[in-house]
């Protein structure tokens, strides 16, 4: 087993990542590897940096010292390079970020029209497609702020398909869900992974971690300090603030 | 003195009238370039455009416009340039007006939430499409209101032109106020036509906001 998801190759490498804001170390000696089609969770308490982390994989954030590779390509500030970086890899937000002034159907064939120079025709085709796959095919018409929380994420989540991306970033991507949606979105991201999407999750969901991830990696104050298939982690954590957290979570 | 039928006066003045609207339509289509051009540089890179944006703003806001236009006015033939007052009040209408729908678009774009630019740039859109399709478009709603208070102010802003010897409708009111001394009858009138133009544009204001927020 282990062999085996070793052979696969490297999608993305973060490589002794550091960064600052100001005097404060967000991010200290960060280094992960996600080979392709694993699924990995990030946790830990708020401020850990977990958002951090994922934000500086597509340049949102840029950090200041180490290497980010993305399928072999490391991450510099040339704006062809962050880019190219940026097609391959897509990200839903916990504010889901539609763009309100679009149609649905205009926010998932905007960046394939502009970016990849589909054809009108084309990428409506393949936004309709796509919108059928998170199950929200009917809403094609109507404005994002027509829909209830859990279906704009779902189109958020058609939003970045579309771009047909090689790695998929969730950033707490149903914190900002009332509870009764949390599980629409959840289906729609479990059924991803199924279909062996390369997938880094910063979520609190544990039962989502538990079910779908290859490997959970907590985060605590800006470090890396606990990183393990999900059933040692679960079950026996090494780490004394990973056991104080899942403690924590896992209480109620 | 001269005595003046109504119906002559009124002529006058709507014949300076007509350069009062020109004067006001060139300030604002050079401003709104002008602003636009100000604007891709604040918010492209280098950061240093920033600054530069800054420096124009402050010193076209904190100079009185009448100093402005005595600048261009006196100062371009210094530099070999000559200018007709209808130049020199167009140059110096369209630096100001850039300065001032600058500042206001600039606050437009930036009440634009940052997870916009994050999304449209997490998609790989590049600047000049984040601009165009994703965060001017929704500036431009909220762009409306302040944009048209502006210009009724731009438009009566061009009565200083008179001060240059440019005969818009200001100018067009002293002659004929000289020539007939009814100057409160030339002048009601004149401020009635200042009126009947700045009116239909806040007019329009309303309807156009009321447009644009229902297509959301």
């Amino acid at each position: 087993m282990e062999a085996e998801s070793n052979d696969r190759a490297v999608m993305i490498e973060l490589r002794n990542v550091n960064k600052w804001y100001g005097q404060f170390h967000a991010l200290k000696d960060v280094s992960l590897t996600v080979r392709k089609g694993e699924r990995v969770v990030i946790c830990g308490p708020s401020g850990s940096g977990k958002s951090t982390a994922i934000r500086c994989i597509n340049r949102l954030e840029q950090h200041q010292d180490g290497q980010i590779l993305v399928e072999g390509v490391e991450l510099r500030s040339s704006l062809k390079n962050i880019e190219h970086i940026r097609r391959e890899v897509g990200m839903v937000f916990q504010q889901f970020n539609l763009f309100p002034h679009l149609t649905v159907l205009q926010n998932l064939t905007l960046a394939p029209r502009r970016v990849r120079h589909v054809a009108k025709q084309q990428a409506e085709e393949m936004a309709m497609e796509y919108l059928a796959r998170v199950h929200i095919a009917e809403q094609a018409h109507k404005y994002p702020s027509r829909l209830s929380g859990g279906q704009q994420q779902r189109v958020a989540i058609a939003r970045a398909l579309c771009m047909e991306p090689q790695v998929m970033l969730f950033d707490e991507p149903t914190s900002a869900l009332d509870p009764e949606m949390i599980n629409e979105v959840l289906e729609v991201m479990i059924e991803l992974a199924e279909a062996h999407m390369t997938m880094i999750c910063v979520t609190h969901e544990m039962g989502f971690a538990r079910r779908v991830a290859d490997r959970v990696v907590f985060m605590d104050k800006g470090q890396i300090v606990e990183e393990a298939p999900p059933a040692a982690f679960f079950d026996n954590p090494t780490n004394e603030r990973t056991k104080l957290f899942l403690g924590q979570v896992q209480k109620h | 003195m001269v005595e003046l039928p109504l119906a002559n006066i009124l002529t006058y003045l709507l014949l300076g009238a007509r350069w009062t609207l020109l004067l006001a339509a060139v300030a604002f289509a050079g401003g709104g370039i002008g602003a636009l051009l100000l604007l891709l540089l604040r918010y492209g890179r280098p950061k240093s455009g920033g600054r530069f944006l800054h420096l124009y703003v402050e010193l076209f806001q904190g100079t009185p416009l009448l100093l402005q236009l005595f600048l261009v006015f006196f100062g371009l033939p210094l530099l070999g340039i000559d200018v007709s007052p209808l130049l020199a009040a167009g140059v110096a209408l369209t630096l100001y007006a850039s300065a001032f729908l600058a500042e206001i678009w600039r606050g437009c774009v930036d009440a634009i939430p940052k997870g916009q630019w994050d999304a449209s740039g997490a998609l790989g859109l590049n600047f000049f499409n984040q601009m165009r399709d994703v965060i001017l478009p929704q500036a431009l709603r909220i762009a409306v209101a302040p944009t048209v208070g502006f210009l009724t102010q731009l438009l009566k802003a061009t009565a200083l032109a008179s001060i240059v010897g440019f005969e818009e409708l200001t100018k067009a009111g002293q002659i004929v106020s000289n020539a007939t001394f009814q100057p409160m009858l030339v002048y009601g009138i004149v401020a009635l036509i200042y009126f009947a133009l700045c009116y239909p544009l806040t007019f329009c204001a309303r309807l156009l906001e009321r447009k644009l927020s229902q297509s959301r």
